[in-house]
Protein backbone atom coordinates (compact mmCIF):
# COMPACT_ATOMS: atom_id res chain seq x y z
CA UNK A 1 0.00 0.00 0.00
CA UNK A 2 2.84 2.28 1.00
CA UNK A 3 5.60 0.87 -1.19
CA UNK A 4 8.22 2.92 -1.84
CA UNK A 5 6.81 5.95 -3.81
CA UNK A 6 7.79 6.57 -7.01
CA UNK A 7 8.95 10.44 -6.49
CA UNK A 8 11.90 8.94 -4.21
CA UNK A 9 13.46 7.37 -7.41
CA UNK A 10 13.66 10.25 -9.16
CA UNK A 11 17.04 12.00 -9.41
CA UNK A 12 17.24 15.17 -7.19
CA UNK A 13 18.80 17.78 -9.91
CA UNK A 14 15.50 16.93 -12.29
CA UNK A 15 12.80 19.98 -12.03
CA UNK A 16 9.47 19.00 -10.57
CA UNK A 17 7.20 18.29 -13.10
CA UNK A 18 5.28 21.59 -13.08
CA UNK A 19 1.08 20.28 -13.45
CA UNK A 20 2.05 17.45 -10.59
CA UNK A 21 3.58 20.81 -8.51
CA UNK A 22 0.13 22.90 -9.18
CA UNK A 23 -2.15 19.88 -8.25
CA UNK A 24 0.00 19.76 -5.15
CA UNK A 25 -0.09 23.45 -4.55
CA UNK A 26 -3.85 23.49 -4.95
CA UNK A 27 -4.32 20.33 -2.65
CA UNK A 28 -2.38 22.07 0.32
CA UNK A 29 -4.12 25.55 -0.75
CA UNK A 30 -7.46 23.88 -0.41
CA UNK A 31 -6.86 22.50 2.97
CA UNK A 32 -6.98 18.95 1.64
CA UNK A 33 -4.73 15.90 3.07
CA UNK A 34 -1.71 15.30 0.95
CA UNK A 35 -1.89 11.53 1.17
CA UNK A 36 1.07 8.80 1.03
CA UNK A 37 0.74 8.03 -2.74
CA UNK A 38 0.21 11.18 -3.86
CA UNK A 39 3.00 13.34 -5.59
CA UNK A 40 4.66 15.52 -3.25
CA UNK A 41 7.37 17.41 -4.00
CA UNK A 42 11.23 16.12 -2.64
CA UNK A 43 12.04 18.81 -0.95
CA UNK A 44 8.60 18.60 1.21
CA UNK A 45 8.68 14.87 1.45
CA UNK A 46 12.57 15.42 3.08
CA UNK A 47 11.15 17.97 5.11
CA UNK A 48 8.23 15.50 6.89
CA UNK A 49 10.54 12.63 7.04
CA UNK A 50 12.88 14.78 9.37
CA UNK A 51 10.63 16.44 11.33
CA UNK A 52 8.26 13.44 12.28
CA UNK A 53 11.38 11.22 12.69
CA UNK A 54 13.19 13.39 15.40
CA UNK A 55 9.37 14.02 16.53
CA UNK A 56 9.40 10.05 16.85
CA UNK A 57 13.14 9.64 18.44
CA UNK A 58 11.40 12.32 21.34
CA UNK A 59 8.97 10.07 22.36
CA UNK A 60 11.35 7.27 22.63
CA UNK A 61 14.19 8.82 24.16
CA UNK A 62 11.64 10.72 26.23
CA UNK A 63 11.17 7.13 27.87
CA UNK A 64 14.27 7.51 29.30
CA UNK A 65 14.08 10.59 31.85
CA UNK A 66 11.08 9.72 33.35
CA UNK A 67 11.50 5.40 33.75
CA UNK A 68 14.53 6.53 35.73
CA UNK A 69 11.56 7.02 38.59
CA UNK A 70 9.39 4.02 37.99
CA UNK A 71 10.87 1.49 40.53
CA UNK A 72 11.02 4.64 43.08
CA UNK A 73 7.67 6.30 42.60
CA UNK A 74 6.03 7.35 46.38
CA UNK A 75 3.05 5.12 45.65
CA UNK A 76 1.34 2.01 43.88
CA UNK A 77 -1.00 4.34 42.33
CA UNK A 78 1.77 6.64 41.22
CA UNK A 79 3.69 3.89 39.81
CA UNK A 80 0.92 2.78 37.81
CA UNK A 81 0.39 6.22 36.26
CA UNK A 82 3.86 6.86 35.33
CA UNK A 83 4.58 2.84 33.72
CA UNK A 84 1.01 4.41 32.09
CA UNK A 85 2.90 7.36 30.70
CA UNK A 86 5.94 5.64 29.70
CA UNK A 87 4.54 3.69 27.82
CA UNK A 88 2.22 5.96 25.90
CA UNK A 89 5.51 7.37 25.17
CA UNK A 90 6.64 4.55 23.47
CA UNK A 91 3.30 4.26 21.61
CA UNK A 92 3.26 7.31 20.42
CA UNK A 93 6.98 6.92 19.15
CA UNK A 94 5.24 3.67 17.36
CA UNK A 95 2.47 5.85 15.49
CA UNK A 96 4.91 8.52 14.34
CA UNK A 97 7.37 5.23 12.70
CA UNK A 98 4.69 4.30 11.25
CA UNK A 99 3.80 7.83 9.60
CA UNK A 100 7.23 8.47 8.42
CA UNK A 101 7.41 4.97 6.97
CA UNK A 102 4.45 6.03 4.73
CA UNK A 103 6.56 8.45 3.01
CA UNK A 104 9.66 5.74 2.26
CA UNK A 105 12.17 5.71 5.25
CA UNK A 106 12.55 2.50 6.92
CA UNK A 107 12.04 2.08 10.30
CA UNK A 108 15.94 0.45 10.82
CA UNK A 109 17.07 3.05 8.61
CA UNK A 110 15.82 6.10 11.33
CA UNK A 111 17.10 4.22 14.45
CA UNK A 112 20.51 3.99 12.51
CA UNK A 113 20.21 7.76 12.06
CA UNK A 114 19.30 8.39 15.55
CA UNK A 115 22.21 6.22 16.42
CA UNK A 116 24.59 8.06 14.29
CA UNK A 117 23.56 11.12 15.73
CA UNK A 118 22.58 12.33 12.24
CA UNK A 119 18.59 12.61 13.22
CA UNK A 120 18.06 14.60 16.53
CA UNK A 121 15.81 14.41 19.27
CA UNK A 122 14.57 17.28 21.59
CA UNK A 123 16.78 18.95 23.34
CA UNK A 124 14.36 18.51 26.58
CA UNK A 125 15.39 14.88 27.51
CA UNK A 126 18.73 16.22 28.05
CA UNK A 127 18.16 17.02 31.43
CA UNK A 128 18.51 14.72 34.38
CA UNK A 129 15.32 13.97 36.34
CA UNK A 130 16.96 14.47 39.91
CA UNK A 131 13.64 13.94 41.68
CA UNK A 132 10.42 12.71 42.22
CA UNK A 133 9.34 16.22 41.83
CA UNK A 134 10.57 16.22 38.19
CA UNK A 135 8.18 13.73 37.09
CA UNK A 136 5.73 16.37 38.08
CA UNK A 137 7.35 19.20 36.32
CA UNK A 138 7.81 17.39 33.15
CA UNK A 139 4.02 16.30 32.74
CA UNK A 140 3.32 19.82 33.75
CA UNK A 141 5.87 21.41 31.55
CA UNK A 142 7.18 19.26 29.19
CA UNK A 143 3.74 17.36 28.10
CA UNK A 144 2.62 21.13 28.22
CA UNK A 145 4.81 22.38 26.17
CA UNK A 146 4.69 19.46 23.84
CA UNK A 147 0.77 19.59 23.63
CA UNK A 148 1.34 23.62 22.14
CA UNK A 149 2.99 22.07 19.58
CA UNK A 150 1.49 19.49 18.38
CA UNK A 151 -2.22 20.52 18.69
CA UNK A 152 -1.53 23.07 15.09
CA UNK A 153 0.31 19.56 13.47
CA UNK A 154 -3.40 17.90 13.98
CA UNK A 155 -4.10 19.87 10.85
CA UNK A 156 -0.78 19.33 9.01
CA UNK A 157 -1.26 18.91 5.89
CA UNK A 158 0.25 15.78 5.79
CA UNK A 159 -2.70 12.99 6.43
CA UNK A 160 -0.94 10.20 8.30
CA UNK A 161 0.98 13.08 10.10
CA UNK A 162 -2.31 14.38 11.23
CA UNK A 163 -3.83 11.61 11.99
CA UNK A 164 -0.93 10.01 14.54
CA UNK A 165 -0.73 13.69 16.11
CA UNK A 166 -4.75 13.85 16.80
CA UNK A 167 -3.94 10.13 18.55
CA UNK A 168 -1.32 11.37 20.37
CA UNK A 169 -3.43 14.57 21.61
CA UNK A 170 -5.97 12.65 23.37
CA UNK A 171 -3.63 10.82 25.05
CA UNK A 172 -1.40 14.05 26.20
CA UNK A 173 -3.82 15.68 27.77
CA UNK A 174 -3.58 12.52 30.97
CA UNK A 175 -0.10 13.17 31.14
CA UNK A 176 0.03 16.62 31.62
CA UNK A 177 -2.88 16.45 34.25
CA UNK A 178 -1.23 13.44 36.25
CA UNK A 179 2.34 15.97 36.04
CA UNK A 180 0.26 19.01 37.81
CA UNK A 181 -1.28 16.75 40.12
CA UNK A 182 1.97 15.31 41.36
CA UNK A 183 3.45 19.13 41.74
CA UNK A 184 0.27 19.96 43.32
CA UNK A 185 0.19 17.41 46.02
CA UNK A 186 3.94 18.13 46.43
CA UNK A 187 3.15 22.20 46.46
CA UNK A 188 0.21 21.70 49.27
CA UNK A 189 2.38 19.04 51.51
CA UNK A 190 5.30 19.25 53.97
CA UNK A 191 7.79 22.57 53.72
CA UNK A 192 10.45 19.94 52.19
CA UNK A 193 7.49 18.32 49.52
CA UNK A 194 7.06 22.30 48.69
CA UNK A 195 10.53 23.24 48.29
CA UNK A 196 11.09 20.00 46.04
CA UNK A 197 8.23 21.09 43.49
CA UNK A 198 9.74 24.60 43.54
CA UNK A 199 13.52 23.21 42.56
CA UNK A 200 11.87 21.14 40.02
CA UNK A 201 9.68 24.31 38.20
CA UNK A 202 12.83 26.03 38.34
CA UNK A 203 14.91 23.78 36.93
CA UNK A 204 12.64 22.86 34.12
CA UNK A 205 10.71 26.08 32.91
CA UNK A 206 13.84 27.84 30.39
CA UNK A 207 14.49 24.11 28.77
CA UNK A 208 10.87 23.85 28.64
CA UNK A 209 10.69 27.44 27.15
CA UNK A 210 13.31 26.42 24.51
CA UNK A 211 11.21 23.53 23.60
CA UNK A 212 9.48 25.86 20.87
CA UNK A 213 12.73 25.81 18.92
CA UNK A 214 15.08 29.23 18.22
CA UNK A 215 13.53 32.54 17.80
CA UNK A 216 11.20 32.99 14.18
CA UNK A 217 14.33 34.91 12.71
CA UNK A 218 16.68 32.21 13.45
CA UNK A 219 14.31 29.57 12.45
CA UNK A 220 15.56 28.26 9.13
CA UNK A 221 12.74 25.76 8.38
CA UNK A 222 9.16 27.50 9.48
CA UNK A 223 8.60 29.68 6.73
CA UNK A 224 8.49 26.98 4.06
CA UNK A 225 7.20 24.60 6.63
CA UNK A 226 4.31 27.46 7.32
CA UNK A 227 4.09 27.41 3.50
CA UNK A 228 3.32 23.87 3.01
CA UNK A 229 1.18 24.00 5.84
CA UNK A 230 3.06 21.36 8.09
CA UNK A 231 3.48 24.20 10.60
CA UNK A 232 0.62 26.44 11.44
CA UNK A 233 2.18 28.53 14.01
CA UNK A 234 5.83 30.52 14.22
CA UNK A 235 7.75 29.16 17.12
CA UNK A 236 7.66 32.87 19.07
CA UNK A 237 3.61 32.46 18.57
CA UNK A 238 3.78 28.68 20.35
CA UNK A 239 6.25 30.16 23.17
CA UNK A 240 3.96 33.08 23.64
CA UNK A 241 0.26 30.85 23.96
CA UNK A 242 2.19 28.75 26.17
CA UNK A 243 3.96 31.42 28.67
CA UNK A 244 0.15 32.89 28.59
CA UNK A 245 -1.20 29.35 29.33
CA UNK A 246 0.71 28.34 32.24
CA UNK A 247 2.42 30.94 34.30
CA UNK A 248 -1.62 31.47 35.81
CA UNK A 249 -0.97 27.55 36.31
CA UNK A 250 2.01 27.98 38.41
CA UNK A 251 -0.17 30.52 40.69
CA UNK A 252 -2.69 27.67 41.52
CA UNK A 253 0.37 25.50 42.47
CA UNK A 254 1.53 28.22 44.36
CA UNK A 255 4.97 28.25 42.92
CA UNK A 256 7.26 30.58 41.14
CA UNK A 257 8.37 31.38 37.88
CA UNK A 258 12.37 31.53 37.85
CA UNK A 259 12.07 34.85 35.91
CA UNK A 260 12.00 38.07 37.31
CA UNK A 261 11.23 39.69 34.35
CA UNK A 262 8.24 38.11 34.18
CA UNK A 263 4.85 40.33 34.07
CA UNK A 264 1.25 41.00 32.78
CA UNK A 265 1.09 42.98 29.70
CA UNK A 266 -2.17 45.05 30.40
CA UNK A 267 -2.26 46.43 27.19
CA UNK A 268 -0.75 43.12 25.16
CA UNK A 269 -3.25 40.84 27.29
CA UNK A 270 0.21 38.44 27.18
CA UNK A 271 2.68 37.85 29.96
CA UNK A 272 6.09 39.14 28.80
CA UNK A 273 8.81 37.04 29.94
CA UNK A 274 12.87 37.48 30.33
CA UNK A 275 15.60 36.66 27.58
CA UNK A 276 15.86 33.39 26.81
CA UNK A 277 19.55 31.96 26.99
CA UNK A 278 20.56 30.63 23.65
CA UNK A 279 24.01 29.86 24.46
CA UNK A 280 22.70 26.94 26.64
CA UNK A 281 19.80 25.96 24.41
CA UNK A 282 22.50 25.34 20.99
CA UNK A 283 25.42 24.06 23.56
CA UNK A 284 22.81 20.92 24.59
CA UNK A 285 21.16 20.73 20.75
CA UNK A 286 25.57 20.16 19.51
CA UNK A 287 25.15 17.68 22.30
CA UNK A 288 27.07 19.30 25.58
CA UNK A 289 23.57 18.99 27.52
CA UNK A 290 24.18 16.97 30.67
CA UNK A 291 22.68 14.02 29.61
CA UNK A 292 23.46 13.59 26.24
CA UNK A 293 25.83 11.25 26.29
CA UNK A 294 24.23 8.87 28.60
CA UNK A 295 20.82 9.12 26.78
CA UNK A 296 22.37 7.81 23.44
CA UNK A 297 24.53 5.48 25.10
CA UNK A 298 21.62 3.92 26.95
CA UNK A 299 19.30 3.70 23.32
CA UNK A 300 22.09 2.07 21.61
CA UNK A 301 22.55 -0.70 24.14
CA UNK A 302 19.00 -1.71 24.52
CA UNK A 303 19.03 -1.65 20.25
CA UNK A 304 21.75 -3.72 20.68
CA UNK A 305 20.94 -6.10 23.44
CA UNK A 306 17.53 -6.66 22.06
CA UNK A 307 18.98 -7.83 18.67
CA UNK A 308 19.29 -11.46 19.77
CA UNK A 309 15.42 -10.73 20.30
CA UNK A 310 14.28 -9.90 17.26
CA UNK A 311 16.65 -12.63 14.88
CA UNK A 312 15.22 -15.12 17.21
CA UNK A 313 11.80 -13.99 16.77
CA UNK A 314 12.05 -13.74 12.49
CA UNK A 315 13.87 -16.98 12.55
CA UNK A 316 10.77 -18.58 14.36
CA UNK A 317 8.61 -17.04 12.03
CA UNK A 318 9.86 -18.04 8.75
CA UNK A 319 11.03 -21.37 9.93
CA UNK A 320 7.04 -21.73 11.21
CA UNK A 321 6.16 -19.82 7.31
CA UNK A 322 8.27 -22.54 5.66
CA UNK A 323 6.90 -25.51 7.72
CA UNK A 324 9.78 -27.15 9.08
CA UNK A 325 8.81 -26.10 12.64
CA UNK A 326 6.35 -28.60 14.89
CA UNK A 327 2.96 -27.08 14.77
CA UNK A 328 2.11 -27.26 18.67
CA UNK B 1 22.64 -17.95 10.34
CA UNK B 2 23.76 -15.68 7.77
CA UNK B 3 24.83 -12.08 8.79
CA UNK B 4 22.08 -10.81 6.33
CA UNK B 5 19.92 -8.19 8.27
CA UNK B 6 16.54 -8.97 8.40
CA UNK B 7 13.67 -6.71 9.51
CA UNK B 8 10.68 -7.58 11.20
CA UNK B 9 8.00 -6.95 8.39
CA UNK B 10 5.67 -4.04 8.18
CA UNK B 11 1.81 -5.06 8.91
CA UNK B 12 -1.10 -2.44 8.26
CA UNK B 13 -3.70 -2.62 11.55
CA UNK B 14 -7.54 -2.34 11.22
CA UNK B 15 -9.65 -1.89 14.06
CA UNK B 16 -13.33 -2.64 15.12
CA UNK B 17 -13.68 0.10 17.40
CA UNK B 18 -17.14 -1.48 18.84
CA UNK B 19 -19.30 -4.04 17.76
CA UNK B 20 -21.81 -2.82 14.63
CA UNK B 21 -19.12 -0.62 13.23
CA UNK B 22 -16.83 -1.92 10.13
CA UNK B 23 -12.61 -2.19 10.65
CA UNK B 24 -10.86 0.83 9.91
CA UNK B 25 -7.30 1.40 9.67
CA UNK B 26 -5.22 3.01 11.90
CA UNK B 27 -1.85 2.53 11.45
CA UNK B 28 0.99 0.34 11.31
CA UNK B 29 3.67 -1.93 12.90
CA UNK B 30 6.50 -3.78 12.26
CA UNK B 31 6.21 -7.90 13.31
CA UNK B 32 7.87 -11.40 13.32
CA UNK B 33 4.61 -12.84 11.65
CA UNK B 34 0.91 -11.94 11.90
CA UNK B 35 0.34 -13.65 15.53
CA UNK B 36 2.55 -11.32 16.77
CA UNK B 37 1.15 -8.67 15.10
CA UNK B 38 -2.20 -8.90 16.28
CA UNK B 39 -0.30 -8.54 19.65
CA UNK B 40 1.80 -5.64 19.20
CA UNK B 41 -1.08 -4.60 17.31
CA UNK B 42 -3.00 -4.13 20.93
CA UNK B 43 -0.43 -2.76 22.96
CA UNK B 44 0.29 0.25 20.23
CA UNK B 45 -3.49 1.12 19.06
CA UNK B 46 -5.82 -0.20 22.07
CA UNK B 47 -4.19 0.95 25.16
CA UNK B 48 -7.46 2.81 26.11
CA UNK B 49 -10.01 0.33 25.15
CA UNK B 50 -10.43 1.38 21.23
CA UNK B 51 -11.00 -1.38 20.06
CA UNK B 52 -13.01 -4.94 20.36
CA UNK B 53 -11.65 -6.81 17.52
CA UNK B 54 -8.27 -6.48 15.19
CA UNK B 55 -7.21 -7.63 12.00
CA UNK B 56 -3.81 -7.21 10.76
CA UNK B 57 -2.53 -7.78 6.88
CA UNK B 58 1.07 -7.43 5.23
CA UNK B 59 1.87 -4.33 3.76
CA UNK B 60 3.17 -6.31 0.51
CA UNK B 61 -0.55 -8.32 0.25
CA UNK B 62 -2.20 -4.74 0.02
CA UNK B 63 -2.88 -3.64 -3.83
CA UNK B 64 -3.75 -0.20 -4.29
CA UNK B 65 -5.37 1.33 -6.93
CA UNK B 66 -2.82 4.06 -8.50
CA UNK B 67 -2.60 7.60 -7.54
CA UNK B 68 -1.29 8.46 -11.43
CA UNK B 69 -4.52 7.34 -12.73
CA UNK B 70 -7.06 8.35 -10.28
CA UNK B 71 -9.01 10.69 -12.70
CA UNK B 72 -9.69 8.17 -15.40
CA UNK B 73 -10.08 5.62 -12.44
CA UNK B 74 -13.11 7.26 -10.66
CA UNK B 75 -14.40 8.97 -13.70
CA UNK B 76 -16.95 6.66 -15.10
CA UNK B 77 -19.17 7.83 -12.14
CA UNK B 78 -18.17 11.22 -12.21
CA UNK B 79 -21.56 11.88 -14.98
CA UNK B 80 -23.67 9.34 -13.44
CA UNK B 81 -25.61 11.95 -11.12
CA UNK B 82 -29.29 9.90 -11.79
CA UNK B 83 -27.29 7.03 -9.32
CA UNK B 84 -28.47 9.37 -6.67
CA UNK B 85 -31.84 10.41 -5.49
CA UNK B 86 -31.80 14.00 -5.56
CA UNK B 87 -31.15 13.52 -9.12
CA UNK B 88 -35.32 12.85 -9.39
CA UNK B 89 -37.99 15.34 -9.36
CA UNK B 90 -40.45 14.61 -7.40
CA UNK B 91 -43.93 16.58 -7.50
CA UNK B 92 -45.39 18.12 -4.99
CA UNK B 93 -47.42 16.49 -2.50
CA UNK B 94 -45.78 13.00 -3.02
CA UNK B 95 -44.79 11.32 0.14
CA UNK B 96 -43.08 8.37 1.35
CA UNK B 97 -40.85 8.23 -1.79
Amino acid sequence: MYGLPDAEQRDEDRPEPPELLAEFDRLVAAETRIEPRDYMPDAYRKALIRQIAQHAHSEIIGMQPEGNWITRAPSLRRKAILMAKVQDEAGHGMYLYSAAETLGASREQLLELLHAGKQKYSSIFNYPTLSWADMGAIGWLVDGAAIMNQIPLTRCSYGPYARAMVRVCKEESFHQRQGFEILHTLSHGTQAQKAMAQDAADRWWWPALMMFGPPDDESPHTEQSMKWKIKRFSNDELRQKFVDATVPQAQALGLTLPDPDLRYDETAGHYTFGAIDWTEFWEVVKGNGPCNHERMEHRVRAHEEGRWVRDAAIAYAEKHRTGQGARG
Amino acid sequence: MSDERREWPLWEVFVRSKRGLSHQHVGSLHAPDAEMAVRNARDVYTRRQEGVSIWVVATADITASSPDEKDAFFDPAADKAYRHPTFYHVPEGVRHL
